[in-house]
């Protein structure tokens, strides 16, 4: 294939995403609008910036993780940052009690659980690239081990807590769009466009990582110091998209393989802008999908993880995950 | 031109390379033999800076390894690995072009194009170059990724067994254009090899290692010794000299 075809390939296949996602969003905002627009237009119109900010961080948080640990099937989730944010979520209902998180204002639980979360990620790395282990295999095992450790915490909390408790726990773990806090939203937007751009301006370096480490530093990117800087990026993009909306395990995975899948290239020019926008198409699509056709019957992560499990199955059998 | 001093450096205690001194001048081309666990790799890698020694430094071209900028010493010196894998989708052209990145970083102008479409040239890949490296034998990956290397464009050049996976012709082929780029540019090559009679017929200097030492450093004439090499490779060899070429047979 020359280069011309190729690039004629990406620039349609790039397009035709670009129309989906448009396509989504109109087919979100505008189905079945029975009622007022001044509320409506606020009302969905909120929610759809929520899924959209949850899409593009979790689209390029993966995108840039896989790069950076080379591999991908591993995402940031698998590096116990859900099972974290469920052990916070559980540790303070059980500590401060239901009736106490509930009427905590939104905005410090948010910062407190974002905190803990970065916290978490640093300790992690700041151990983990000492000055002899460099390991990322070792760094992702320990992830799958604190992972479990984290599930095992909260599972115990949870059967101790009492029923009460544990109804408003359930109700604050699952992810919903539906409930998100408008300040919130507009602190995520800023800080997600913001790390976005930063990314945006590392793309070559990020094209020359995905070569491996020691071609990196043969080529002359600063590659400790790099890998380094983009997971602590990626930290902070999976803390927003978890603390805005729950955990999304399985959509990272999804959309991240499904742009390698679409796009034959390595450029993250183009792998990142395709996977954030196969995010907002799943996301968006998907809520679309639940709120107007199953009219509110199941929850957006039923619909993301059955569907991301059938590609990641299907990504599997045809030898495409390495 | 490549200066290294007293360099050591250990794996958990044990010593791979032990106050390893050598001094390479400008131009030609050397070959680093020895037998398995001599540490030929670890003190490329150490040349290459992607392993810091525990001890001594290594300069070049004045310019001190572990001090300067990763981006000044990659527009002096290149290098590749022995086993060469990527995850992303390139093709042989996108991998070629990577060996810009120092010059260019990711923004290539029509000098970068030109290095690029050489090097491919030069290897004979133009008919692959579209070709994603997934679809591409061992051999031709490994002319993949000497063509970056050349594509880089730097003084010095270092090899670790970049002979591996060719045929015949191209190892020969390839060791040719080493030692051309290496005698008519004036490029500073270092190579490990496996095949003593390649580096004794092609190199202009061979340096021979052991237990993490350097033994001796000379052309291939001082070093093409029997005695010698039977004692480093601890096998009875001979040493014949046959079509104007020295020869071991082992």
């Amino acid at each position: 294939m020359s280069p011309e075809i190729r690039n004629r390939q990406i620039a349609w296949r790039m397009a035709l995403l670009v129309v989906l996602a448009l396509a989504a969003a109109a087919a979100f905002m505008l189905l079945q609008a029975r009622g007022s627009w001044d509320f409506l237009l606020p009302f969905r119109g909120r929610k759809l910036a929520a899924l959209a900010v949850v899409a593009v961080a979790v689209a390029l948080s993966t995108v840039v993780f896989q790069t950076v640990t080379q591999n991908r099937i591993l995402t940031p989730s698998i590096m116990g940052f859900d099972a974290l944010y469920v052990l916070i979520q559980t540790g303070m209902v059980f500590g401060l009690g239901a009736g106490r998180v509930s009427t905590l204002d939104p905005r410090l639980m948010f910062g407190l659980e974002l905190a803990a979360m970065i916290l978490f990620a640093l300790l992690l790395f700041r151990w983990m690239f000492g000055p002899r282990a460099r390991n990322l295999h070792l760094l992702m095992l320990v992830g799958i081990v604190l992972g479990t450790l984290f599930r095992s915490i909260s599972g115990f909390l949870q059967r101790i807590i009492d029923p009460d408790s544990f109804t408003v726990l359930q109700d604050r773990l699952f992810a919903s769009f539906n409930s998100v806090d408008p300040s919130l939203l507009t602190l995520s937007a800023l800080l997600v466009a913001g790390l976005a751009l930063v990314i945006w301006r590392l793309v070559p370096e990020l094209d020359v990582l995905a070569l491996g480490r020691e071609a990196a530093i043969g080529l002359g990117v600063p590659q400790e110091r790099l890998v380094h800087g983009l997971l602590v990026l990626v930290t902070v993009l999976v803390a927003l998209s978890t603390a805005l909306v729950g955990p999304v395990t399985f959509l990272g995975l999804l959309v991240a393989n499904l742009a390698y899948l679409l796009m034959p290239t390595g450029r993250h020019a183009v792998l990142l802008p395709a996977s954030a926008l196969i995010a907002l198409i799943t996301l968006i699509g998907g809520q679309t999908l639940l709120e107007r056709v199953l009219h509110y019957d199941t929850a957006l992560a039923v619909v993301v993880e059955f569907a991301g499990g059938l590609v990641f199955i299907l990504l599997v059998i045809r030898g495409v995950a390495r | 031109m490549i200066e290294i001093d007293a360099v050591e450096r250990r794996y958990d205690g044990v010593a791979v390379l032990s106050e390893v001194t050598l001094s390479l001048p400008k131009g030609g081309l050397t070959a680093i033999i020895g037998p398995n666990g001599a540490g030929k790799s670890t003190l490329l890698s150490v040349m290459g800076r992607l392993q810091k020694p525990d001890a001594g430094r290594v300069t070049l071209q004045g310019l001190e390894l572990s001090r300067a900028s990763g981006r000044e010493v990659a527009k002096k010196l290149a290098l590749l690995r022995q086993d060469n894998h990527t995850a992303a989708r390139l093709t042989v052209r996108d991998l070629v072009g990577f060996g810009r990145y120092p010059h260019s970083r990711g923004n290539p102008g029509p000098e970068d194009h030109a290095q690029v479409t050489r090097a491919l040239a030069t290897l004979g890949l133009e008919p692959l170059a579209d070709r994603f490296l997934d679809q591409l034998s061992g051999g031709q990956r490994q002319r993949a990724h000497i063509a970056m290397v050349l594509a880089q464009d730097t003084d010095c050049i270092l090899l670790d067994e970049p002979l591996n996976n060719l045929d015949i012709s191209h190892a020969v082929r390839i060791i040719t254009l080493v030692r051309d780029a290496a005698r008519q540019m004036g490029k500073t090559v270092v190579v490990v090899l496996h095949d003593i009679n390649m580096a004794a017929a092609h190199c202009d200097r061979i340096v021979v290692m052991k237990g993490g030492r350097v033994l001796r450093h000379g052309t291939p004439a001082e070093l093409m010794q029997a005695e010698f090499l039977s004692e480093v490779y601890e096998t009875p060899i001979t040493v014949h000299e046959l079509a104007g070429r020295l020869v071991a047979v082992y």
